[in-house]
Parts: C-alpha cells; sequence; structure tokens
C-alpha cells in the first residue's frame, strides 16, 4: 500500500494548498524512485546518483533559499520535503541536507555576487555536488578545537588539517572548509581539483550505509584568495549553516518516524498469532498509541517551529529542541517498529531496521542529542554546561 | 496550437471507499482526492505536443472547489492556464458532464481536445466520445502512441492482438491510454509557478442527468475456504468438487 503519511489531528488543515502540493510531489518522487531501490542501494554501500539530477529537476536543493535558480519556496514547505526525503532514506536526505543547507546556504549567506553566481545555480541543478567540511578527527561537539589553518601565501591560502565523517566528501566537487586563519575562523570553498586536497571515503558503516561519508585531507592546498567566503564571523558563521541543516533534520526524523508506524501497523494488523492479529493485543496497541502521539506531537511542534522561521523568530535553541526530541523519537519508534516486525523486521524488506541503524547516525551528527540538551538547558538556566573552562 | 485537456478529480485508487448513509454515494469522510491517473497521461501528452509544436494547453475540469487542487496540479506540471466549470458535488451522468464540457469548449478555441481513457472512479469510458459528438469532431479512444502533423493526427490503438493505426483530421477528441507516455513530476518551481497561473471560474446551470444512482453496495465478503482432505485419497473429491460446484475444470 502507498505511503499516505500520518494525520491523526488534521495537521493538513494547517497547510496551504501550495505546502501540500509540494510534499506530495516528493512523496509520489520517493515512492516511485527511492523506495524500490535504496535497500539495494544501502547494502551495496552506495549513495544511489542517478537521483540527483531528478532531485535538481524537482527542485529540492536549497529549495527554502531565494533566487539564483533555487525554487524558493517557505521554511514549511522545505522541511515538508526533507520529511517526504528521509521518509525514503535518510542518505537521500541528508544529501538534500547538505546540498542546500551546508553547501548552498553559507555562499548565499556569507559569499560575494560573483561566488554566488558562480557556485548556487550549477548547486541548485545538480550539476555540482558539494560537502561541508567542519568536524575533524580531533574536534567534534567542540567545534572551536579544530586544528586546520589557513596561512595568506601570496595570492592564496595555504590550508593543511583534515576534517572527519563529512557526507558527500568523496562525491563532492566542491567543499565548504572551516579552518582558523591568524586564529579566526573562516570559510573557504576548495574546489576538488585544487592542489594538495584530497579525500578517502570511510568504508563498513553500520549506519546511512547509502550515503557517502569521508575524510578530507588538506597538504599545502592551495585555495585562490576570491575563494574565501568574505562575509563569515568567525564559528558563529558555521554553527549558523548547521542551525539550517537541524531544522531539515528535525522534519526528516518525522518522515522516517512516519515510515515505521505505517509499516508496524499494516503488518500487525496481518499478521496472525495466537489465531487473532497481533495487533490485538495490549502490548501492540500501547506501542502505536506512543508511536501516533509522538509522531503527531512532534509534527504540530515543528510546524510551529517552520511558522516561526518564515516570520524570522525561530531561534537555534527551539531549532535544537526539535532536532533532538524527533530524532530521539524516531529512533524510539524505528526501534519498536522492528520489535512488531518480528523476525522479518530484520530484513531488507522491511524498512524499519534501515531507519533505525540510519537514525543512530543522525542523533549523533549535526550536533548530538546530548550538545542539544546542553543548548536548550543553557537557554533555560543561562548557564552553559559544555565542559572546558566555562 | 490550442491544447486543451479535460482532467477530473477522482478518490485516491489508495482510499478505502465506503459508501454514505444514504447508501447511493460515497462518503466524502477521509476521502483523498487526486487528478484521475489516466488524464495524467493526457497532461503529460498535451505538454509534449506543446513543447514540439508550440501553443498553450489549458485545462478544463467540473466540480466543487476542491478540484482546483487537480487542476493546480496540472498546472504545476506546465499547463498554462485553467477553467473550474463550478458545480456542486452531485451525481452527473457522462451525458450530463460531457454537455457541460462541450458548452464550454464550444466557447475556448482549441485544436486537439486530450482526455484520459476514463476516470477510475465511475469507469464509464463515454465522456471523450460523447464531447467529441456534440462537437461534431472526431474522436480516438485509447490511444498509445500520438503524433500531430499538419491539420491531421496519427493515433495508434491497442487492440486484441496488434495495434491499429488510425488517422484523423483536427480538431479531435483522444482519450489517453497507460503507455501513452510517463507523465512528469510537477517540479517545487512548477508548484510556486502554479499558484500565479490563472484559473477562470465558470457558473453553470445544473445539467440535466439522466441516470440515477439507486444504490451502492459492497463486493460480498469473500467466503472461508473448505477444507476437503489431505493427501492422495482426497483428491477425487477435490476434482468432483471443483467440476461440479466450482465449475472451474
Amino acid at each position: 500500500m502507498a505511503f499516505r503519511g500520518v494525520d491523526f489531528l488534521e495537521f493538513d488543515s494547517l497547510l496551504s494548498e501550495e505546502e501540500r502540493l509540494i510534499r506530495d510531489t516528493v512523496r509520489e518522487f520517493v515512492e516511485k524512485e527511492v523506495v524500490p531501490i535504496i535497500a539495494e542501494y544501502y547494502q551495496k554501500g552506495q549513495f544511489p546518483m542517478h537521483l540527483v539530477p531528478m532531485m535538481a529537476e524537482l527542485g529540492l536543493f536549497g529549495a527554502n533559499l531565494q533566487g539564483y535558480g533555487a525554487a524558493g519556496v517557505n521554511n514549511v514547505a522545505y522541511g515538508l520535503m526533507m520529511q517526504e526525503l528521509e521518509r525514503g532514506d535518510s542518505a537521500v536526505r541528508s544529501f538534500a541536507s547538505v546540498q542546500g543547507s551546508l553547501v548552498m546556504y553559507p555562499i548565499y549567506a556569507f559569499g560575494n555576487d560573483e561566488q554566488k553566481k558562480k557556485y548556487l545555480p550549477e548547486l541548485a541543478a545538480g550539476r555540482l555536488i558539494g560537502c561541508y567540511g567542519l568536524t575533524e578527527p580531533d574536534a567534534g561537539s567542540d567545534p572551536g578545537s579544530m586544528r586546520t589553518y589557513a596561512v595568506k601565501d601570496g595570492s592564496y591560502y595555504r590550508l593543511n588539517g583534515s576534517k572527519m565523517w563529512i557526507t558527500n566528501g568523496s562525491i563532492s566537487d566542491i567543499a565548504i572548509v572551516w579552518a582558523k586563519l591568524d586564529g579566526t575562523v573562516h570559510g573557504f570553498i576548495v574546489e576538488k581539483d585544487f592542489p594538495g586536497f584530497e579525500t578517502r571515503e570511510i568504508k563498513n558503516k553500520l549506519s546511512l550505509r547509502a550515503s557517502v561519508t569521508s575524510e578530507l585531507i588538506f597538504e599545502d592546498c592551495r585555495v585562490p584568495e576570491e575563494n574565501r567566503l568574505p562575509a563569515t564571523s568567525g564559528l558563529k558563521s558555521a554553527l549558523m549553516c548547521l542551525t539550517q541543516a537541524r531544522y531539515g533534520i528535525a522534519w526528516g526524523a518525522i518522515g522516517a518516524a512516519m515510515d515505521c508506524y505505517e509499516e508496524a501497523r499494516n503488518y500487525v494488523a496481518e499478521r496472525i498469532q495466537f489465531g487473532k492479529p497481533v495487533a490485538s493485543f495490549q502490548i501492540t496497541q500501547q506501542k502505536l498509541a506512543l508511536m501516533l502521539t509522538e509522531i503527531t506531537k512532534m509534527q504540530f511542534y515543528t510546524l510551529q517551529l517552520g511558522r516561526l522561521k518564515d516570520q524570522g523568530k525561530a531561534k537555534y535553541y527551539h531549532i535544537s529542541m526539535a532536532k533532538r526530541n524527533n530524532v530521539y523519537w524516531a529512533l524510539e519508534i524505528a526501534r519498536m517498529a522492528r520489535e512488531m516486525l518480528g523476525a522479518s523486521g530484520i530484513v531488507d524488506e522491511y524498512h524499519a531496521m534501515r531507519h533505525a541503524a540510519n537514525l543512530e547516525s543522525v542523533k549523533t551528527y549535526e550536533g548530538t542529542h546530548e550538545i542539544h540538551t546542553l543548548i536548550v538547558g543553557e537557554h533555560i538556566t543561562g548557564i552553559p554546561a559544555y565542559g572546558g573552562e566555562n | 496550437m490550442n491544447i486543451i485537456v479535460c482532467i477530473k478529480q477522482v478518490p485516491d485508487t489508495e482510499t478505502k471507499v465506503k459508501v454514505g448513509p444514504d447508501g447511493k454515494t460515497i462518503d466524502p469522510a477521509g476521502v483523498n482526492y487526486i487528478l484521475n491517473p489516466y488524464d495524467e497521461f493526457a497532461v503529460e501528452e498535451g505538454l509534449r505536443i506543446k513543447e514540439k509544436h508550440g501553443g498553450e494547453v489549458t485545462v478544463v475540469s467540473l466540480g466543487p472547489d476542491r478540484v482546483t487542487s487537480a487542476i493546480r496540479t496540472a498546472l504545476a506540471m506546465g499547463a498554462d492556464k485553467g477553467v473550474h466549470i463550478k458545480l456542486d458535488d452531485t451525481y452527473l451522468d457522462s451525458h450530463a458532464v460531457a454537455s457541460v464540457l462541450a458548452d464550454t469548449l464550444k466557447e475556448l478555441p482549441y485544436d486537439i481536445i486530450l482526455m484520459g481513457k476514463q476516470a477510475v472512479d465511475d469507469d464509464n469510458l463515454q465522456v471523450g466520445p460523447r464531447v467529441a459528438t456534440l462537437l461534431g469532431i472526431p474522436c480516438v479512444t485509447v490511444v498509445t502512441k500520438l503524433e500531430i502533423g499538419d491539420g491531421k493526427l496519427v493515433a495508434e490503438r491497442e487492440v486484441e492482438g496488434g495495434t491499429e493505426v488510425i488517422e484523423a483530421s483536427l480538431p479531435a477528441v483522444v482519450t489517453a491510454q497507460k503507455g501513452l507516455n510517463e507523465p512528469r513530476y510537477a517540479s517545487v518551481k512548477g508548484i510556486m509557478m502554479a499558484k500565479k497561473k490563472p484559473i477562470e471560474e465558470k457558473t453553470v446551470d445544473a445539467p440535466e442527468t439522466q441516470l440515477e444512482i439507486v444504490k451502492m453496495d459492497y463486493p460480498p465478503e469473500r467466503q472461508a475456504g473448505k477444507f476437503i482432505g489431505k493427501g492422495v485419497d482426497d483428491v477425487p473429491e477435490l476434482v468432483r468438487r471443483l467440476h461440479e460446484e466450482a465449475k472451474v475444470i
């Protein structure tokens, strides 16, 4: 049965016709193009590259930006797109998140006109693929401790260091790389052919297997002066990009959770044990009730978040709460769904275990569950608790 | 080319249809409405004709307010404008639908009129031929391939065991069969642009309907299977029952 989403409390009545149409279009795309093939790519450990031109044609890259070939939708429509993509697989949503929020957004927000004109239309059209280099082998939750640095060398910068756990790294044409220049964090657009830049794919993952994850290595990498993003202001700019991406993740998690709930619900209705459907057992009903409750709560929180974002009122801690809560519950729901599918739940014909494995990464990346807890905690108390010297 | 595509909004084929309390209509609660899948082929074909020969694609639909979302879907795919003939959500037979459409089409310039071969909700397969008859133009139904030439069309139809090739003069009505094309997705940009495309609203008098739905009923529930026995000895009894009772062998 085709996926119809979850709508317990007339969520759809709060969407515009346009927002619904956009969601339904992406839903149809995912149903036809992603769902039938994704398990195979997951098992092979490859990203389905043939989807990139289709996603570009649909207008999924940087869709909430204005101009430069971007679709220019509002943040709710953008969120619904991410929801539907992640309903297919976190890898597909991750690709779009990185391309839009972590590559196009920083060029859009911190780039000059030439940079915007050169890169944004190509990225929107999927002719260029980008990645985002912030995390390092020894700098994860504490990005301020990054070691990658840049040194001015005539009309060039020389970049040294490495970046780790970079989505799309080895398949990218450009990388947005954050490095310290005279002690301050700056952003650079590094093209794949620049001398001294190499990527290495991280193999043998047990999660996000349909996504490419890489290490970026810079050894006296020569980056022309015009490739520095001029309008950044330290680490804050890098974190602003993450806020954009986290917003998309919050929606994406709802998609994964809906898919797991639907799958489990359909399965327990058909599966007969002790002469009755498994759905008739109290333990099963308790799980279904919990799943539906949490999905419904996520939907309305995240919708309001999107409306606030469109009004320029969404704060980073609002987004942290959504990312933290939604990914946590999506993972719990995926695990519960796997249990309800019984032994069948461990084969790739069913989606729940793939979603659960993916969400393990999603819970950690773009600010770990713990860091988002501390962001909300700091907002409540006014006291930062990130460790270090504060 | 003035290309007209007539579309219908129908309940999603995935919807579990419930009969309403009057026993004559579908209960609209919980029904998700979509663009009739065969009409989607017609919209796509209209867009392809426009891309090849130039012109304008106008989508025409009749029904209550909700019908505009089907029109918007076609506009998002790339159609240029819409005409919404506003009518209450009451039963209309094929003759009534065709008359309303034909009256509207008479006022529009057209070189070709496309629509799905049938609507997947009532499965009458009549509106195309009836519209053509009312307009006095040729009609080719259940088309799987379409070429537009100078003042004429060449269409292929699937017939039992082969293909039939038909030539007709334009203007004409063509009804689309699955396989005619692969409909495009409405792109997000298309959806954004659709919002700005015009939908003309028309009010008409409720048309006369010749047929009346007396009753809607569910298909009979499947009977439980019969267990005849186990092993070779029971095969003759199974064969006898299949022959005499089920009459399948």
